[in-house]
Protein backbone atom coordinates (compact mmCIF):
# COMPACT_ATOMS: atom_id res chain seq x y z
CA UNK A 1 0.00 0.00 0.00
CA UNK A 2 3.17 2.21 1.09
CA UNK A 3 4.41 2.05 -2.58
CA UNK A 4 1.13 2.33 -4.24
CA UNK A 5 0.20 5.57 -2.62
CA UNK A 6 4.00 6.65 -3.79
CA UNK A 7 3.17 6.40 -6.78
CA UNK A 8 -0.47 8.08 -6.62
CA UNK A 9 1.83 10.85 -5.35
CA UNK A 10 4.25 11.28 -7.83
CA UNK A 11 1.31 11.28 -10.63
CA UNK A 12 -0.15 13.82 -8.40
CA UNK A 13 2.63 15.65 -8.54
CA UNK A 14 3.15 15.28 -11.59
CA UNK A 15 -0.24 16.34 -13.12
CA UNK A 16 0.26 19.62 -10.81
CA UNK A 17 3.29 20.31 -12.59
CA UNK A 18 2.06 19.99 -16.17
CA UNK A 19 -1.05 22.18 -15.35
CA UNK A 20 -3.33 19.36 -15.62
CA UNK A 21 -5.03 19.91 -11.93
CA UNK A 22 -5.35 23.64 -12.89
CA UNK A 23 -6.54 23.16 -16.94
CA UNK A 24 -9.24 20.84 -15.72
CA UNK A 25 -10.39 22.39 -12.46
CA UNK A 26 -10.27 26.11 -14.65
CA UNK A 27 -12.43 24.12 -17.30
CA UNK A 28 -14.76 22.57 -15.23
CA UNK A 29 -15.19 25.69 -13.13
CA UNK A 30 -15.74 28.11 -16.08
CA UNK A 31 -18.73 25.90 -17.28
CA UNK A 32 -20.28 24.88 -13.79
CA UNK A 33 -20.54 28.82 -13.07
CA UNK A 34 -21.82 29.37 -16.58
CA UNK A 35 -24.64 27.36 -16.01
CA UNK A 36 -25.02 27.72 -12.34
CA UNK A 37 -25.90 31.86 -13.59
CA UNK A 38 -27.12 31.12 -17.15
CA UNK A 39 -29.64 28.11 -16.35
CA UNK A 40 -30.71 30.21 -13.19
CA UNK A 41 -32.88 32.43 -15.12
CA UNK A 42 -35.48 29.69 -16.35
CA UNK A 43 -35.82 28.13 -13.37
CA UNK A 44 -37.16 30.75 -11.39
CA UNK A 45 -40.81 30.30 -13.03
CA UNK A 46 -41.11 26.73 -11.72
CA UNK A 47 -39.89 27.26 -8.51
CA UNK A 48 -37.34 25.10 -8.24
CA UNK A 49 -33.95 24.98 -6.10
CA UNK A 50 -31.32 26.76 -8.11
CA UNK A 51 -29.28 24.11 -6.48
CA UNK A 52 -31.10 21.36 -8.11
CA UNK A 53 -31.41 23.47 -11.35
CA UNK A 54 -27.51 23.30 -11.37
CA UNK A 55 -27.25 19.83 -10.84
CA UNK A 56 -29.24 18.74 -13.62
CA UNK A 57 -27.57 21.04 -16.21
CA UNK A 58 -23.93 19.94 -14.47
CA UNK A 59 -24.44 16.52 -14.49
CA UNK A 60 -25.61 16.66 -18.37
CA UNK A 61 -22.47 18.32 -18.98
CA UNK A 62 -20.36 16.00 -16.86
CA UNK A 63 -21.25 13.04 -18.79
CA UNK A 64 -19.23 14.54 -21.93
CA UNK A 65 -16.71 16.14 -20.33
CA UNK A 66 -15.45 14.02 -17.38
CA UNK A 67 -15.15 11.08 -19.71
CA UNK A 68 -13.20 13.16 -22.20
CA UNK A 69 -10.77 14.21 -19.32
CA UNK A 70 -10.54 11.05 -17.85
CA UNK A 71 -9.49 9.30 -20.88
CA UNK A 72 -6.98 11.98 -21.93
CA UNK A 73 -5.23 11.21 -18.47
CA UNK A 74 -5.18 7.95 -18.50
CA UNK A 75 -4.89 6.36 -22.19
CA UNK A 76 -1.11 7.33 -21.51
CA UNK A 77 -0.66 6.03 -18.35
CA UNK A 78 1.21 2.76 -19.59
CA UNK A 79 2.03 2.70 -23.28
CA UNK A 80 3.45 6.53 -22.61
CA UNK A 81 5.67 5.71 -20.16
CA UNK A 82 6.81 2.71 -22.06
CA UNK A 83 7.93 5.16 -25.10
CA UNK A 84 9.37 7.53 -23.13
CA UNK A 85 11.55 4.55 -21.57
CA UNK A 86 11.14 5.39 -17.79
CA UNK A 87 8.17 2.29 -17.14
CA UNK A 88 11.33 -0.35 -17.28
CA UNK A 89 13.26 1.37 -14.89
CA UNK A 90 10.45 1.64 -12.51
CA UNK A 91 9.43 -2.35 -12.78
CA UNK A 92 13.01 -3.01 -11.74
CA UNK A 93 12.17 -1.52 -8.49
CA UNK A 94 10.62 -3.81 -5.48
CA UNK A 95 7.12 -3.36 -6.43
CA UNK A 96 4.65 -5.28 -7.90
CA UNK A 97 3.39 -4.71 -11.33
CA UNK A 98 -0.26 -3.96 -10.23
CA UNK A 99 0.86 -1.66 -7.83
CA UNK A 100 2.14 1.09 -10.76
CA UNK A 101 -0.38 0.43 -11.75
CA UNK A 102 -3.27 1.06 -8.66
CA UNK A 103 -0.92 3.67 -7.65
CA UNK A 104 -1.65 5.81 -11.13
CA UNK A 105 -4.87 4.82 -11.19
CA UNK A 106 -5.55 6.73 -7.68
CA UNK A 107 -3.54 9.34 -8.50
CA UNK A 108 -5.70 10.15 -11.59
CA UNK A 109 -8.44 9.80 -9.97
CA UNK A 110 -7.51 12.08 -7.45
CA UNK A 111 -6.34 14.92 -10.26
CA UNK A 112 -9.83 14.59 -11.39
CA UNK A 113 -11.89 14.32 -8.43
CA UNK A 114 -10.04 17.63 -7.33
CA UNK A 115 -11.10 19.26 -10.37
CA UNK A 116 -14.26 18.44 -10.03
CA UNK A 117 -14.24 18.99 -6.48
CA UNK A 118 -13.26 22.69 -7.17
CA UNK A 119 -14.46 23.71 -10.29
CA UNK A 120 -18.07 22.66 -9.62
CA UNK A 121 -17.74 23.43 -5.79
CA UNK A 122 -16.90 27.21 -6.73
CA UNK A 123 -20.14 26.83 -8.54
CA UNK A 124 -22.59 26.22 -5.66
CA UNK A 125 -20.22 28.85 -3.80
CA UNK A 126 -20.78 31.61 -6.02
CA UNK A 127 -24.94 30.38 -5.85
CA UNK A 128 -24.85 30.50 -2.25
CA UNK A 129 -22.98 34.30 -2.22
CA UNK A 130 -25.44 34.99 -4.69
CA UNK A 131 -28.00 34.62 -1.95
CA UNK A 132 -29.72 31.71 -3.89
CA UNK A 133 -31.89 29.46 -1.68
CA UNK A 134 -30.50 26.43 -1.26
CA UNK A 135 -32.10 24.04 0.41
CA UNK A 136 -30.67 20.55 2.32
CA UNK A 137 -32.52 18.77 -0.02
CA UNK A 138 -30.60 20.59 -2.67
CA UNK A 139 -27.36 20.15 -1.14
CA UNK A 140 -27.59 16.03 -0.82
CA UNK A 141 -27.87 16.30 -4.62
CA UNK A 142 -25.24 18.33 -5.23
CA UNK A 143 -22.72 16.27 -3.13
CA UNK A 144 -24.45 13.04 -4.56
CA UNK A 145 -23.27 14.53 -8.01
CA UNK A 146 -20.09 15.36 -6.66
CA UNK A 147 -19.60 11.69 -5.71
CA UNK A 148 -20.78 9.92 -9.01
CA UNK A 149 -18.93 12.32 -10.84
CA UNK A 150 -15.77 11.22 -9.14
CA UNK A 151 -17.03 7.70 -9.82
CA UNK A 152 -17.65 8.26 -13.57
CA UNK A 153 -14.19 9.69 -13.44
CA UNK A 154 -12.97 6.71 -11.97
CA UNK A 155 -14.88 4.55 -14.58
CA UNK A 156 -13.51 6.58 -17.64
CA UNK A 157 -9.45 6.53 -15.91
CA UNK A 158 -9.89 2.50 -15.55
CA UNK A 159 -10.93 2.13 -19.60
CA UNK A 160 -8.31 4.42 -20.51
CA UNK A 161 -5.82 2.65 -18.53
CA UNK A 162 -7.02 -0.63 -20.12
CA UNK A 163 -6.76 0.78 -23.71
CA UNK A 164 -3.23 2.17 -22.32
CA UNK A 165 -1.85 -1.62 -21.30
CA UNK A 166 -3.56 -3.05 -24.39
CA UNK A 167 -1.40 -1.37 -26.87
CA UNK A 168 1.75 -0.63 -27.34
CA UNK A 169 1.96 2.47 -29.42
CA UNK A 170 0.39 5.94 -28.19
CA UNK A 171 -1.32 6.57 -30.80
CA UNK A 172 -3.33 3.55 -30.97
CA UNK A 173 -4.23 4.31 -27.34
CA UNK A 174 -5.26 7.92 -28.47
CA UNK A 175 -7.58 6.19 -30.92
CA UNK A 176 -9.07 3.91 -28.36
CA UNK A 177 -9.64 6.24 -26.45
CA UNK A 178 -11.55 8.45 -28.63
CA UNK A 179 -13.67 5.73 -29.61
CA UNK A 180 -14.39 4.73 -26.32
CA UNK A 181 -15.86 7.98 -26.13
CA UNK A 182 -17.64 8.36 -28.86
CA UNK A 183 -19.09 4.81 -28.70
CA UNK A 184 -20.27 4.76 -24.56
CA UNK A 185 -20.91 8.98 -24.23
CA UNK A 186 -22.77 9.39 -28.21
CA UNK A 187 -23.05 6.81 -30.21
CA UNK A 188 -24.81 4.59 -27.65
CA UNK A 189 -27.50 6.59 -26.25
CA UNK A 190 -28.35 7.39 -30.34
CA UNK A 191 -28.47 3.53 -30.35
CA UNK A 192 -30.57 2.71 -27.67
CA UNK A 193 -33.40 5.55 -28.92
CA UNK A 194 -32.86 3.90 -32.40
CA UNK A 195 -33.76 0.43 -31.27
CA UNK A 196 -36.21 1.13 -28.96
CA UNK A 197 -38.23 3.32 -31.38
CA UNK A 198 -37.80 0.38 -34.13
CA UNK A 199 -38.64 -2.46 -31.56
CA UNK A 200 -42.25 0.44 -30.52
CA UNK A 201 -42.13 -2.20 -27.10
CA UNK A 202 -42.90 -5.37 -28.82
CA UNK A 203 -39.41 -7.28 -27.89
CA UNK A 204 -37.69 -5.14 -25.74
CA UNK A 205 -38.11 -5.67 -22.32
CA UNK A 206 -37.64 -3.02 -19.34
CA UNK A 207 -35.36 -5.42 -18.11
CA UNK A 208 -33.53 -5.59 -21.30
CA UNK A 209 -33.46 -1.34 -20.98
CA UNK A 210 -32.21 -1.45 -18.15
CA UNK A 211 -29.59 -3.58 -18.94
CA UNK A 212 -28.13 -1.90 -21.47
CA UNK A 213 -28.29 1.44 -19.85
CA UNK A 214 -26.20 -0.30 -16.93
CA UNK A 215 -23.68 -1.86 -19.58
CA UNK A 216 -22.47 1.67 -20.10
CA UNK A 217 -21.40 4.23 -17.12
CA UNK A 218 -22.35 6.70 -18.60
CA UNK A 219 -25.97 6.16 -18.67
CA UNK A 220 -25.77 4.56 -15.39
CA UNK A 221 -24.27 8.52 -14.07
CA UNK A 222 -27.10 10.33 -16.44
CA UNK A 223 -29.61 8.24 -14.32
CA UNK A 224 -28.32 7.94 -11.35
CA UNK A 225 -28.48 11.78 -11.18
CA UNK A 226 -31.68 12.76 -13.53
CA UNK A 227 -33.79 10.13 -12.45
CA UNK A 228 -32.56 8.78 -9.12
CA UNK A 229 -33.43 11.96 -6.85
CA UNK A 230 -37.54 12.94 -7.11
CA UNK A 231 -36.41 16.98 -6.86
CA UNK A 232 -33.97 16.17 -9.71
CA UNK A 233 -36.38 14.34 -11.63
CA UNK A 234 -39.22 16.50 -12.11
CA UNK A 235 -36.91 19.20 -13.32
CA UNK A 236 -35.01 16.88 -15.50
CA UNK A 237 -38.20 15.81 -16.95
CA UNK A 238 -37.37 12.04 -16.16
CA UNK A 239 -40.47 11.66 -13.99
CA UNK A 240 -41.59 8.46 -16.06
CA UNK A 241 -38.46 7.01 -16.60
CA UNK A 242 -37.32 7.73 -12.85
CA UNK A 243 -40.68 5.99 -11.85
CA UNK A 244 -40.74 2.94 -14.13
CA UNK A 245 -36.91 2.04 -13.93
CA UNK A 246 -36.41 -1.07 -11.63
CA UNK A 247 -32.61 0.58 -11.54
CA UNK A 248 -32.49 2.17 -7.73
CA UNK A 249 -29.75 4.11 -7.05
CA UNK A 250 -27.70 2.06 -4.96
CA UNK A 251 -27.52 -0.35 -8.06
CA UNK A 252 -26.55 2.43 -10.58
CA UNK A 253 -23.88 3.57 -7.94
CA UNK A 254 -22.62 -0.28 -8.08
CA UNK A 255 -22.55 -0.53 -11.81
CA UNK A 256 -20.27 2.72 -11.63
CA UNK A 257 -18.14 1.18 -9.42
CA UNK A 258 -18.00 -1.77 -11.49
CA UNK A 259 -17.27 0.10 -14.47
CA UNK A 260 -14.15 1.25 -12.28
CA UNK A 261 -12.81 -1.87 -10.67
CA UNK A 262 -13.24 -4.53 -13.54
CA UNK A 263 -11.35 -2.81 -16.55
CA UNK A 264 -8.44 -2.23 -13.81
CA UNK A 265 -8.53 -5.74 -12.77
CA UNK A 266 -8.41 -6.66 -16.21
CA UNK A 267 -5.39 -4.62 -16.96
CA UNK A 268 -3.47 -5.82 -13.87
CA UNK A 269 -3.80 -8.85 -15.24
CA UNK A 270 -2.81 -7.83 -18.50
CA UNK A 271 0.48 -6.30 -17.44
CA UNK A 272 1.16 -8.81 -15.15
CA UNK A 273 1.86 -11.03 -18.05
CA UNK A 274 3.09 -9.13 -20.43
CA UNK A 275 6.74 -8.91 -21.73
CA UNK A 276 8.68 -5.70 -22.04
CA UNK B 1 24.31 -16.76 1.45
CA UNK B 2 27.24 -17.90 1.30
CA UNK B 3 30.46 -15.72 0.32
CA UNK B 4 31.62 -17.99 -2.50
CA UNK B 5 28.34 -18.69 -3.71
CA UNK B 6 27.39 -16.67 -7.32
CA UNK B 7 25.63 -13.43 -7.03
CA UNK B 8 24.35 -13.78 -10.54
CA UNK B 9 24.18 -17.72 -12.04
CA UNK B 10 22.88 -18.25 -15.46
CA UNK B 11 22.43 -21.88 -16.94
CA UNK B 12 21.89 -22.30 -20.39
CA UNK B 13 19.84 -19.79 -20.97
CA UNK B 14 18.02 -19.08 -23.61
CA UNK B 15 15.82 -16.14 -25.09
CA UNK B 16 13.84 -16.15 -28.09
CA UNK B 17 11.07 -13.68 -29.54
CA UNK B 18 8.98 -15.28 -32.57
CA UNK B 19 11.93 -16.91 -35.17
CA UNK B 20 14.29 -14.06 -33.75
CA UNK B 21 17.03 -16.00 -31.38
CA UNK B 22 17.95 -12.89 -28.96
CA UNK B 23 20.56 -15.74 -26.90
CA UNK B 24 21.14 -19.43 -27.00
CA UNK B 25 22.41 -21.60 -24.29
CA UNK B 26 24.30 -18.68 -22.09
CA UNK B 27 25.90 -19.57 -18.98
CA UNK B 28 27.95 -18.13 -16.73
CA UNK B 29 28.25 -17.54 -12.74
CA UNK B 30 29.59 -13.89 -11.29
CA UNK B 31 31.06 -14.24 -7.94
CA UNK B 32 30.49 -11.60 -5.29
CA UNK B 33 32.15 -8.29 -5.95
CA UNK B 34 33.39 -9.11 -9.27
CA UNK B 35 34.04 -6.69 -12.57
CA UNK B 36 32.62 -8.31 -14.97
CA UNK B 37 32.03 -6.24 -18.74
CA UNK B 38 29.43 -7.94 -21.07
CA UNK B 39 31.15 -6.85 -24.81
CA UNK B 40 29.48 -7.07 -28.20
CA UNK B 41 27.43 -5.26 -31.12
CA UNK B 42 24.14 -3.79 -30.98
CA UNK B 43 22.14 -6.77 -31.09
CA UNK B 44 24.05 -9.11 -29.13
CA UNK B 45 22.15 -10.11 -26.73
CA UNK B 46 23.29 -7.57 -24.18
CA UNK B 47 20.05 -6.01 -22.92
CA UNK B 48 18.38 -8.98 -23.58
CA UNK B 49 20.61 -10.72 -20.83
CA UNK B 50 20.37 -8.08 -18.80
CA UNK B 51 16.65 -7.76 -18.70
CA UNK B 52 16.39 -11.39 -18.27
CA UNK B 53 18.52 -10.92 -15.07
CA UNK B 54 15.97 -8.18 -13.99
CA UNK B 55 13.01 -10.18 -13.84
CA UNK B 56 11.64 -7.77 -16.75
CA UNK B 57 11.30 -10.92 -19.24
CA UNK B 58 11.19 -14.46 -18.74
CA UNK B 59 13.88 -17.16 -20.36
CA UNK B 60 12.40 -19.46 -22.97
CA UNK B 61 15.06 -22.11 -22.11
CA UNK B 62 17.48 -22.94 -18.96
CA UNK B 63 17.56 -21.53 -15.83
CA UNK B 64 19.34 -17.80 -14.03
CA UNK B 65 19.39 -17.06 -10.77
CA UNK B 66 19.89 -13.38 -9.03
CA UNK B 67 21.10 -12.70 -5.30
CA UNK B 68 19.93 -16.75 -4.80
CA UNK B 69 16.06 -16.07 -6.54
CA UNK B 70 14.69 -16.37 -9.74
CA UNK B 71 14.54 -13.15 -10.94
CA UNK B 72 11.38 -13.79 -13.08
CA UNK B 73 9.12 -15.15 -10.03
CA UNK B 74 8.22 -11.68 -9.41
CA UNK B 75 9.54 -11.89 -5.90
CA UNK B 76 10.43 -8.07 -4.87
CA UNK B 77 13.26 -9.60 -2.53
CA UNK B 78 15.85 -9.79 -4.85
CA UNK B 79 15.25 -6.67 -6.40
CA UNK B 80 15.59 -4.43 -3.17
CA UNK B 81 19.28 -5.59 -3.34
CA UNK B 82 19.40 -5.25 -7.13
CA UNK B 83 20.66 -1.60 -9.06
CA UNK B 84 20.53 -1.64 -12.97
CA UNK B 85 21.08 1.76 -14.96
CA UNK B 86 19.24 1.26 -18.55
CA UNK B 87 20.76 2.07 -22.11
CA UNK B 88 19.75 5.80 -22.67
CA UNK B 89 18.45 6.61 -19.34
CA UNK B 90 14.89 8.73 -19.37
CA UNK B 91 12.87 9.65 -16.38
CA UNK B 92 9.64 11.67 -15.85
CA UNK B 93 10.58 15.05 -17.81
CA UNK B 94 8.14 17.40 -15.24
CA UNK B 95 9.55 16.01 -12.46
CA UNK B 96 13.25 17.58 -10.62
CA UNK B 97 16.23 15.59 -9.91
CA UNK B 98 15.58 15.47 -6.39
CA UNK B 99 11.96 14.84 -6.68
CA UNK B 100 12.55 11.37 -8.72
CA UNK B 101 15.55 10.59 -6.73
CA UNK B 102 13.98 10.38 -3.39
CA UNK B 103 10.60 8.75 -5.31
CA UNK B 104 13.02 5.86 -6.33
CA UNK B 105 15.12 5.71 -2.33
CA UNK B 106 11.53 5.18 -1.09
CA UNK B 107 10.63 2.53 -3.11
CA UNK B 108 13.66 0.76 -2.26
CA UNK B 109 12.43 1.49 1.40
CA UNK B 110 15.29 4.13 2.07
CA UNK B 111 15.44 7.66 3.28
CA UNK B 112 14.82 10.32 1.41
CA UNK B 113 18.62 11.37 3.06
CA UNK B 114 20.22 8.89 0.84
CA UNK B 115 18.90 10.50 -2.05
CA UNK B 116 20.68 13.83 -1.21
CA UNK B 117 23.79 12.01 -0.57
CA UNK B 118 24.09 10.38 -4.06
CA UNK B 119 23.03 13.38 -5.94
CA UNK B 120 26.11 14.97 -4.16
CA UNK B 121 28.24 11.95 -4.99
CA UNK B 122 27.56 12.07 -8.40
CA UNK B 123 27.88 15.73 -8.98
CA UNK B 124 24.35 16.83 -9.12
CA UNK B 125 23.72 18.67 -6.19
CA UNK B 126 23.28 21.92 -7.83
CA UNK B 127 20.89 20.93 -10.60
CA UNK B 128 18.91 18.53 -8.11
CA UNK B 129 15.85 21.02 -7.81
CA UNK B 130 15.90 21.46 -11.47
CA UNK B 131 13.55 20.02 -13.91
CA UNK B 132 14.88 17.27 -15.60
CA UNK B 133 13.55 17.89 -18.63
CA UNK B 134 16.35 20.74 -19.07
CA UNK B 135 19.24 18.02 -18.05
CA UNK B 136 21.88 16.88 -20.49
CA UNK B 137 22.40 13.92 -21.70
CA UNK B 138 25.34 13.54 -19.24
CA UNK B 139 23.63 14.66 -16.50
CA UNK B 140 20.72 12.07 -17.41
CA UNK B 141 23.22 9.33 -17.15
CA UNK B 142 24.13 10.65 -13.87
CA UNK B 143 21.14 11.45 -12.11
CA UNK B 144 20.82 7.42 -13.50
CA UNK B 145 24.15 6.36 -12.16
CA UNK B 146 22.73 7.76 -8.57
CA UNK B 147 19.33 5.79 -8.69
CA UNK B 148 21.42 2.74 -9.52
CA UNK B 149 23.54 3.00 -6.58
CA UNK B 150 20.31 3.25 -4.33
CA UNK B 151 19.50 0.42 -1.19
CA UNK B 152 23.34 -0.52 -1.28
CA UNK B 153 23.03 -2.76 -4.31
CA UNK B 154 24.95 -6.46 -3.94
CA UNK B 155 24.52 -6.17 -7.76
CA UNK B 156 24.99 -3.20 -10.40
CA UNK B 157 23.79 -3.62 -13.88
CA UNK B 158 24.97 -1.15 -16.15
CA UNK B 159 24.23 -1.29 -19.91
CA UNK B 160 26.69 1.53 -21.62
CA UNK B 161 27.04 3.49 -18.71
CA UNK B 162 29.31 5.43 -20.12
CA UNK B 163 27.89 6.76 -23.29
CA UNK B 164 27.53 10.40 -22.90
CA UNK B 165 29.76 11.13 -20.41
CA UNK B 166 32.59 13.35 -20.12
CA UNK B 167 36.00 11.76 -20.06
CA UNK B 168 36.81 13.23 -16.61
CA UNK B 169 33.39 11.67 -15.35
CA UNK B 170 34.05 8.74 -17.12
CA UNK B 171 37.15 8.22 -15.18
CA UNK B 172 35.12 8.84 -11.33
CA UNK B 173 32.65 6.55 -12.70
CA UNK B 174 34.94 3.53 -12.62
CA UNK B 175 36.88 4.70 -9.71
CA UNK B 176 33.45 4.15 -8.00
CA UNK B 177 32.72 1.42 -9.75
CA UNK B 178 36.40 0.10 -8.58
CA UNK B 179 35.16 1.32 -4.75
CA UNK B 180 31.84 -0.40 -4.89
CA UNK B 181 33.16 -3.58 -6.14
CA UNK B 182 35.65 -3.55 -2.72
CA UNK B 183 32.97 -3.31 -0.97
CA UNK B 184 31.39 -6.75 -2.44
CA UNK B 185 29.29 -5.38 -5.05
CA UNK B 186 29.22 -7.49 -7.92
CA UNK B 187 29.42 -4.87 -11.43
CA UNK B 188 27.97 -5.93 -14.64
CA UNK B 189 28.73 -3.67 -17.63
CA UNK B 190 28.33 -3.80 -21.21
CA UNK B 191 29.86 -1.94 -23.61
CA UNK B 192 31.31 -1.16 -27.09
CA UNK B 193 34.37 0.93 -25.46
CA UNK B 194 36.37 -2.01 -25.30
CA UNK B 195 39.86 -0.05 -25.17
CA UNK B 196 38.54 2.16 -21.70
CA UNK B 197 37.78 -1.30 -20.12
CA UNK B 198 41.25 -2.21 -19.88
CA UNK B 199 42.46 -2.43 -16.40
CA UNK B 200 38.78 -1.66 -15.61
CA UNK B 201 37.17 -5.17 -15.57
CA UNK B 202 38.51 -8.25 -14.08
CA UNK B 203 36.91 -10.11 -16.47
CA UNK B 204 35.37 -10.36 -20.07
CA UNK B 205 32.40 -11.69 -21.97
CA UNK B 206 32.20 -11.38 -25.37
CA UNK B 207 28.36 -11.90 -26.90
CA UNK B 208 27.89 -12.44 -30.48
CA UNK B 209 24.46 -12.91 -31.82
CA UNK B 210 23.33 -14.40 -28.12
CA UNK B 211 26.02 -16.50 -28.26
CA UNK B 212 28.65 -16.63 -25.65
CA UNK B 213 32.29 -16.49 -27.77
CA UNK B 214 34.93 -15.51 -25.28
CA UNK B 215 34.62 -15.56 -21.49
CA UNK B 216 37.37 -14.71 -19.11
CA UNK B 217 40.22 -12.22 -18.09
CA UNK B 218 42.36 -9.91 -20.59
CA UNK B 219 45.69 -12.13 -20.07
CA UNK B 220 43.53 -15.23 -20.55
CA UNK B 221 41.62 -13.98 -23.57
CA UNK B 222 44.81 -12.61 -25.34
CA UNK B 223 46.57 -16.07 -24.41
CA UNK B 224 43.61 -17.96 -26.05
CA UNK B 225 43.29 -15.74 -29.46
CA UNK B 226 47.33 -16.32 -29.68
CA UNK B 227 47.26 -12.80 -31.82
CA UNK B 228 50.54 -11.75 -32.66
CA UNK B 229 52.96 -9.02 -30.90
CA UNK B 230 53.53 -5.93 -32.84
CA UNK B 231 57.29 -4.68 -33.08
CA UNK B 232 57.73 -1.13 -34.14
CA UNK B 233 61.15 -0.90 -35.48
CA UNK B 234 62.63 2.57 -35.55
CA UNK B 235 66.32 2.37 -37.29
CA UNK B 236 69.14 4.58 -37.48
CA UNK B 237 68.99 4.86 -41.70
CA UNK B 238 67.70 3.22 -44.31
CA UNK B 239 69.40 0.10 -44.28
CA UNK B 240 67.18 -2.44 -42.27
CA UNK B 241 68.93 -5.59 -40.31
CA UNK B 242 68.91 -8.89 -42.08
CA UNK B 243 67.23 -10.70 -39.70
CA UNK B 244 64.48 -8.49 -40.24
CA UNK B 245 62.49 -11.18 -42.76
CA UNK B 246 60.18 -11.15 -44.90
CA UNK B 247 57.13 -10.90 -42.37
CA UNK B 248 58.28 -7.32 -41.89
CA UNK B 249 56.83 -4.69 -43.29
CA UNK B 250 57.96 -0.94 -44.08
CA UNK B 251 55.42 1.41 -42.25
CA UNK B 252 57.34 4.34 -42.95
CA UNK B 253 60.52 5.92 -43.51
CA UNK B 254 63.07 3.90 -41.32
CA UNK B 255 60.20 2.10 -39.47
CA UNK B 256 59.44 -1.40 -39.82
CA UNK B 257 56.59 -3.68 -38.03
CA UNK B 258 57.56 -7.22 -37.20
CA UNK B 259 54.80 -9.94 -36.49
CA UNK B 260 55.84 -12.27 -33.89
CA UNK B 261 54.18 -14.51 -31.46
CA UNK B 262 54.27 -14.27 -28.04
CA UNK B 263 56.54 -16.87 -27.16
CA UNK B 264 59.14 -15.88 -29.99
CA UNK B 265 59.21 -12.28 -28.40
CA UNK B 266 61.56 -12.19 -25.99
CA UNK B 267 64.18 -13.53 -28.32
CA UNK B 268 63.36 -10.74 -30.76
CA UNK B 269 63.33 -8.21 -28.40
CA UNK B 270 66.81 -9.01 -27.07
CA UNK B 271 67.80 -9.23 -30.89
CA UNK B 272 66.43 -5.69 -31.85
CA UNK B 273 68.10 -4.40 -28.11
CA UNK B 274 71.50 -5.37 -29.36
CA UNK B 275 71.42 -4.26 -32.71
CA UNK B 276 73.30 -1.16 -33.36
CA UNK B 277 70.64 -0.40 -36.46
CA UNK B 278 67.80 -0.04 -34.29
CA UNK B 279 67.48 3.36 -32.24
CA UNK B 280 63.72 2.25 -30.58
CA UNK B 281 61.27 -0.05 -30.36
CA UNK B 282 57.68 -0.08 -29.52
CA UNK B 283 55.85 -3.04 -28.45
CA UNK B 284 52.21 -3.20 -29.13
CA UNK B 285 50.21 -5.59 -27.53
CA UNK B 286 46.99 -6.83 -29.23
CA UNK B 287 44.44 -4.51 -28.89
CA UNK B 288 40.96 -5.49 -27.31
CA UNK B 289 39.26 -4.47 -30.78
CA UNK B 290 41.58 -6.93 -32.10
CA UNK B 291 40.87 -9.42 -29.81
CA UNK B 292 37.54 -8.90 -30.38
CA UNK B 293 37.67 -9.17 -33.50
CA UNK B 294 39.13 -12.46 -33.59
CA UNK B 295 36.41 -14.19 -30.91
CA UNK B 296 33.91 -13.04 -33.76
CA UNK B 297 35.98 -14.16 -36.75
CA UNK B 298 36.44 -17.67 -35.40
CA UNK B 299 32.85 -18.33 -34.07
CA UNK B 300 31.81 -17.38 -38.29
CA UNK B 301 34.56 -20.07 -39.34
CA UNK B 302 32.60 -22.52 -36.69
CA UNK B 303 29.31 -21.83 -37.86
CA UNK B 304 30.14 -21.86 -41.56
Amino acid sequence: MRVVLLIAGKEIREGIRNRWVVAATLLLAALALTLAFLGAAPAGRVGAGALEVVVVSLSSLSVFLLPLIALLLSHDAVVGEAERGTLLLLLTYPLARWHVLMGKFLGYVAILGLATLLGYGAAALALLLAGAQITPGGWWAFAYMLGSSVLLGAAFVALGMLASTLVRNRGTAAGIAVGLWLLLVLLWDMGLLGLLVADQGEHLSAGAVDALFLLNPADAYRLFNLAGLADVRTLSGMTALGGESGLSAPLLLAALAAWALLPLAAAAALFSRREL
Amino acid sequence: MKADLPIIELDGVAKHYGVVQALRDVSFALPQGSRVALVGHNGAGKTTLMKLMLGLIRPSAGSLRVLGEDPSAGVAGARQRLGWLPENVSFNPALTGREILRFFARLKGEPASAADVLLDRVGLSEAARRRIDGYSKGMRQRLGLAQAMLGKPRALLLDEPTTGLDPAVRQELYEMLAELAGGGTTVLLSSHALEELEGRVERVVILDHGRVVADGSMTELRRLAMLPVRLRLILVGDAAPDWVGGEAQRIGPRHFEVLCSQNEKMAVLRRAAGDPLITDLEVLQPTLDELYGHFLHSRMEITS
